[in-house]
């Protein structure tokens, strides 16, 4: 980014926050980039002809005469095929040590797409997780986000759904990655040779804060190449989405912005649909799925960032540790996913939904078997029974370690309900238990042939 | 409207869509003006005038513009267009067809036409030579899409007029005069099918504007029978996330009894617009046999429009169901949500620098909402022929929590109020409307009591009261169930919480996405609220608390089998007759 010919040149800024610099200067364009003693900056308010900028790397040691440089134009990225395996800080540039991109320079966050142009989402997305597959089915076009506690393991899973998903592309948006996390992002990558799919803008714990401002906007105009110019399918991770709204709200609050709930600013529900809505299917047949994190305190979703979130997203997926058997699950209560109206049973096969609401309705009735326990009150048989199921199915559908496709979680479904319950138990639809319900000898025999044995008893 | 010398000005600050403008000339609060930003114009809005600084709120994104900008000014406020074409279309917050818009991604500063102005329509004339019209007469009639669409003298036109000259019957387009008429100094006006009116101004060219007393017929259970919405009424819907707002919508659009149905995605998802786009046209209308689109407009504006376009839309719709009022129609407006209304006022108030007041939304948030419900209602036109809009808004609550400024301040301008519960769409009791939260103020009305009671059963209203003590006593039971313990409560408390199950699992939920249940006429409500206040009113026996239960699920089974089948079918009787063996079983006198 070396000084061009018509770039104009001041030295006199009036004031200094700790995310702003405010100068006077003529001719500056609304959101364009400048360059204040090597750091890069927005501008973000033109009050007559002082020029406020929000600095990226941060205000500490910029003095009052300080070289500032407008560069005319709002940020952009150069976009390409080269794109593709490369590693990117927050503003485009390479951070794997390869050569810069050559390519057609876009401005990020761009305009919004038509709605009427829009096609309904309809392509299934496995991940193998059943948690996901089976009761939140993900669909391409979709924006879902994990809500998650910082202990959680979402990045992992993340990583796993990404490279199982068969999407042609997928984008890594990190903000506030630790760079613990970048490297195993970056390995999980390598070691599963997907890197030439991945492109990757990552602002680490290292970098200033406010940087991660242009982390998903860089990431969402990468995917937007891929999936409108190429018609790819292109998956966008956005990790950790409310250490970007913390960013906002440190830039509203150095700008004197009144603030809303959870010291928030205002615009906060627009400023993540601009990002989440990006998440669309094309009529040419590419499509932009989003799949972020919210991180949560203490699980409260009742916070003005998971609030606005789930306002937006299309369904979101809880992660919770199950101790009865020591495993991280996709929480099936709590967890929903919008979209998988369009496509379970219709896309698969046509007992999915009929399996999914009974299994996670069983394993309800294990929840109030387990605070029956828990509240000193005796058990009956069924609710031994559906405790019982509720560990297997954990263990072998909801448990994140988990990988088959979908049939066979529809049959290891079938297979528990057969274990564990009577058919009038498991009170699925007549046409498909006579399909689908397991030949071999499952708890209805057992049963009858106790009640047989029992008169020679007496 | 006279011309004035249009007032010019220049950029002078920018803060996000919030431009500042010196003038050289008078403006006016609302007033419209177009930033001349290199090749594009920016359509903003004034929404503040201070000495000779001009406060626009720009309804497109203020990327690359700069200061010493020059804005144009129109003289009039935001305006829409009327005439027959608006049916079937889907419009942006500004009335641009999105539909004729270019390529896949919206333009900044592209504006589409909001009818076709090259369609001929067939013209039949309602007035003769001579006789005396005034704003909002009918001059004649064209058939929008079998909806009846009346020519209007416009609105805006003030006085009496007499007609000069009408056009015989015949096909012209939307451009064409149809009518002179004159005033009473001889001055011409030529009329065409088109008329302009600012959407923030109520269009009131009516006689009068009653007490709304005809039940509007939704279809929807737990709405008709226990907190009914009157025709030309008003109702909110709030809701945390994932309780079923949409579908209910979507239900109360389709099935409602109204001539024209206007939808204002206001701030929504994207995905869910698209919905609206790809299923409205296939929907049939159960109320003509065609598709429900013919007699739908839908105002579009994503949550990633621009912000101040989100604050339009509303009013957009509203505009347009005032029009169609104004032809004798019954409209039903939706607007979902109100909150994204509520918040895009939020942050242009924020952006101005105004103090703020609860939870940082503009002080006078409450009026604003209040004015705007204010604009629905039932109302007798000079003609004496009636027409109604009824809206139904929904509110996205924070966190959930009622107590937050935009459900209060519509709770204060809103007649219904129909709760959505979190606990009851959890356990998947649809739709998730709380019987005993949610009130409908008509039930209050003498007008509405009489009319009920009248069309629908000489008792109805003193049913509906009984069927919600009821749900109140069945309520209680179940809580001194829940603390005292399945077998620490007499048998009674049993009873009374399975007599308010029926009601729940019978009236109150409803499969949306059964054919036959999707929809319920309130014949068929009555008859089945008389069939449940009869076992209702039952005594029955039982020796244990586990025979209750089992019983009174065997009395749901059979009842609801009924409602998943064809009125008065054989197949609904058999259910029926099944249901009175059982009663049957444990009957005492």
């Amino acid at each position: 980014m070396e000084t061009q010919a018509f770039q104009k040149i001041y030295t006199r800024i009036t004031s200094i926050t700790k995310a702003t610099c405010s100068l006077k200067a003529a001719g500056v364009g609304y959101e364009e980039l400048a360059v204040i003693n090597g750091k890069l900056a927005q501008v973000v308010k033109v009050i007559g002809d002082e020029v406020t900028l929000q600095v990226f790397g941060g205000t500490e040691g910029i003095p009052t005469d300080a070289e500032v440089v407008f560069y005319g134009k709002p940020p952009s990225l150069k976009v390409s095929d080269e794109l593709s395996g490369r590693f990117f800080n927050s503003f485009g540039l390479p951070i794997d040590d390869g050569p810069e991109v050559e390519g057609e320079e876009r401005e990020i966050g761009g305009p919004t797409v038509n709605p009427v142009r829009r096609q309904q989402p309809s392509e299934l997305i496995a991940t193998g997780i059943a948690g996901i597959d089976l009761n939140n089915t993900l669909v391409s076009g979709q924006k879902i986000p994990f809500f998650a506690d910082p202990d959680q393991p979402y990045n992992q899973v993340m990583a796993m759904v990404a490279l199982r998903a068969k999407a042609d592309k997928i984008i890594l948006g990190g903000m506030g990655l630790t760079n613990d996390d970048y490297l195993f992002f970056k390995n999980v990558f390598d070691q599963a040779g997907a890197l030439d799919r991945i492109v990757s803008f990552v602002n680490s714990t290292e970098d200033p804060p406010v940087e991660r401002l242009l982390v998903p906007d860089m990431a969402l105009t990468a995917a937007e190449y891929f999936a409108v110019d190429k018609n790819q399918d292109v998956l966008v991770l956005l990790t950790d989405m409310t250490l970007y709204a913390d960013a906002l709200a440190i830039v509203s609050n150095r700008m004197d912005q009144i603030p809303s709930k959870d010291s928030m600013p205002g615009s906060l529900y627009s400023d993540l649909a601009r990002i989440y809505e990006k998440a669309v299917q094309f009529p040419e047949g590419g499509s932009i799925t989003i799949v972020a994190v919210t991180t949560l305190s203490g699980g409260d979703i009742t916070h003005s960032i998971p609030d606005n979130t789930g306002y937006i997203t299309e369904g979101q997926l809880f992660l919770r540790k199950d101790t009865d058997i020591g495993k991280v699950i996709v929480d099936p209560f709590r967890s929903l996913s919008r979209l998988k109206q369009l496509v379970i049973g219709k896309k698969t096969r046509e007992d999915h939904p009929s399996v999914m609401n009974t299994a996670v309705r069983l394993f309800a009735d294990a929840s109030n078997a387990k605070t029956k326990l828990e509240n000193g009150f005796d058990l009956t048989d069924y609710d031994e029974r559906s405790l019982e199921f509720a560990k297997e199915y954990s263990r072998k559908l909801l448990a994140i370690d988990v990988n088959i496709d979908i049939d066979e979680m529809l049959d290891t479904g079938w297979k528990l309900f057969n274990k564990f319950f009577t058919k009038a138990e498991a009170g699925i639809k007549e046409n498909l238990v006579e399909k689908y319900w397991p030949e071999e000898e499952g708890l209805e025999q057992k049963k009858s042939g106790k009640e047989k044995e029992e008169p020679t008893e007496a | 409207m006279e011309e004035k010398v249009s007032t010019k000005g220049k950029v002078k600050s920018i803060i996000a869509n919030l431009v500042i403008v010196e003038v050289d000339g008078p403006v006016s609060q609302n007033e419209i003006c177009y930033i001349k930003l290199q090749e594009t114009d920016l359509m903003a809005e004034v929404i503040k005038v201070s000495g000779n600084t001009a406060y626009v709120q720009v309804f497109e994104s203020t990327r690359s513009l700069s200061i010493n900008t020059e804005v144009e000014f129109t003289a009039h406020m935001l305006e829409v267009t009327l005439g027959p074409g608006l049916l079937s279309k889907n419009y942006d917050g500004l009335q641009n067809d999105l539909n004729t818009m270019e390529g896949i991604f919206l333009k900044k500063g592209e504006y589409t036409k909001a009818l076709d102005e090259s369609k001929k329509w067939d013209f039949k004339p309602l007035v003769k030579e001579h006789d005396q019209v005034e704003a909002g007469s009918w001059l004649g009639e064209v058939d929008e899409n079998h909806q009846p669409h009346r020519i209007m003298v416009p609105f805006k036109m003030q006085g009496t007029y007499k007609v000069k000259s009408i056009k015989g019957e015949g096909a012209y387009t939307v451009k064409d005069t149809i009518a002179v008429i004159s005033d009473t100094e001889g001055n011409e006006f030529p009329i065409t099918m088109t008329q302009t009116w600012p959407v923030k101004v109520p269009i009131r060219v009516y006689n009068n504007k009653p007490r709304p007393y005809r039940l509007l017929e939704t279809g929807v259970r737990t709405i008709d029978t226990l907190n009914p919405i009157t025709e030309g009424g008003t109702g909110f819907i709030p809701g945390p996330f994932g309780s079923g707002k949409t579908v209910l919508q979507h239900a109360l659009s389709k099935q409602a009894e109204a001539d024209i149905v206007i939808v204002a995605a206001c701030g929504e998802r994207a995905n869910e617009v698209v919905e609206l786009f790809t299923e409205f046209p296939e929907l049939d209308d159960p109320r003509t046999g065609r598709k429900l689109m013919e007699r739908t407009t839908i105002i579009a504006n994503t949550s990633n429009m621009p912000v101040a376009a989100r604050e339009a839309s509303v009013y957009t719709a509203m505009t347009l169901a005032e029009y169609y009022r104004q032809m004798g129609l019954k409209v039903l407006l939706l607007a979902d949500s109100t909150s994204r209304w509520a918040q895009a006022l939020r942050e242009m108030s924020n952006r101005m620098e105004e103090l703020p007041g609860p939870d940082a939304y503009p002080m006078d948030l409450t009026a604003i909402i209040a004015s705007f419900y204010a604009r629905a209602g039932y109302v007798y036109l000079n003609n004496d022929k009636t027409g109604s809009i009824t809206f139904i808004g929904t509110v996205s609550p924070a966190g959930g929590n009622l107590k937050e400024p935009v459900t209060e301040a519509t709770k204060k301008a809103a007649r219904c109020f129909y709760a959505l519960s979190q606990q009851r769409a959890d356990s998947k009791r649809y739709p998730a409307i709380d019987p005993i939260d949610s009130y409908s103020k008509y039930l209050e009305y003498d007008e509405v009591k009489e009319y009920m009671n009248e069309n629908i059963d000489e008792k109805w209203t003193d049913n509906i009261e009984t069927v919600k003590d009821i749900l109140i006593r069945g309520r209680e039971a179940s809580e001194q169930i829940d603390i005292l313990g399945d077998d620490g409560v007499p048998i009674d408390y049993h009873i009374a919480y399975w007599k308010s199950e029926i009601i729940d699992f019978v009236i109150l939920q409803q499969d949306a996405f059964d054919d036959i249940d999707a929809s319920t006429p309130i014949d068929r409500q009555k008859y089945m609220l008389h069939k449940i206040l009869t076992i209702c009113h039952t005594n029955f026996e039982f020796e244990s608390f586990e025979d209750t239960a089992e019983y009174f699920k065997r009395i749901i089974n059979e009842l609801k089998q009924m409602n998943y089948s064809e009125f008065e079918s054989d197949k609904f009787k058999n259910h029926e007759e099944q249901l009175e063996k059982i009663i049957e079983e444990r009957k005492v006198d």
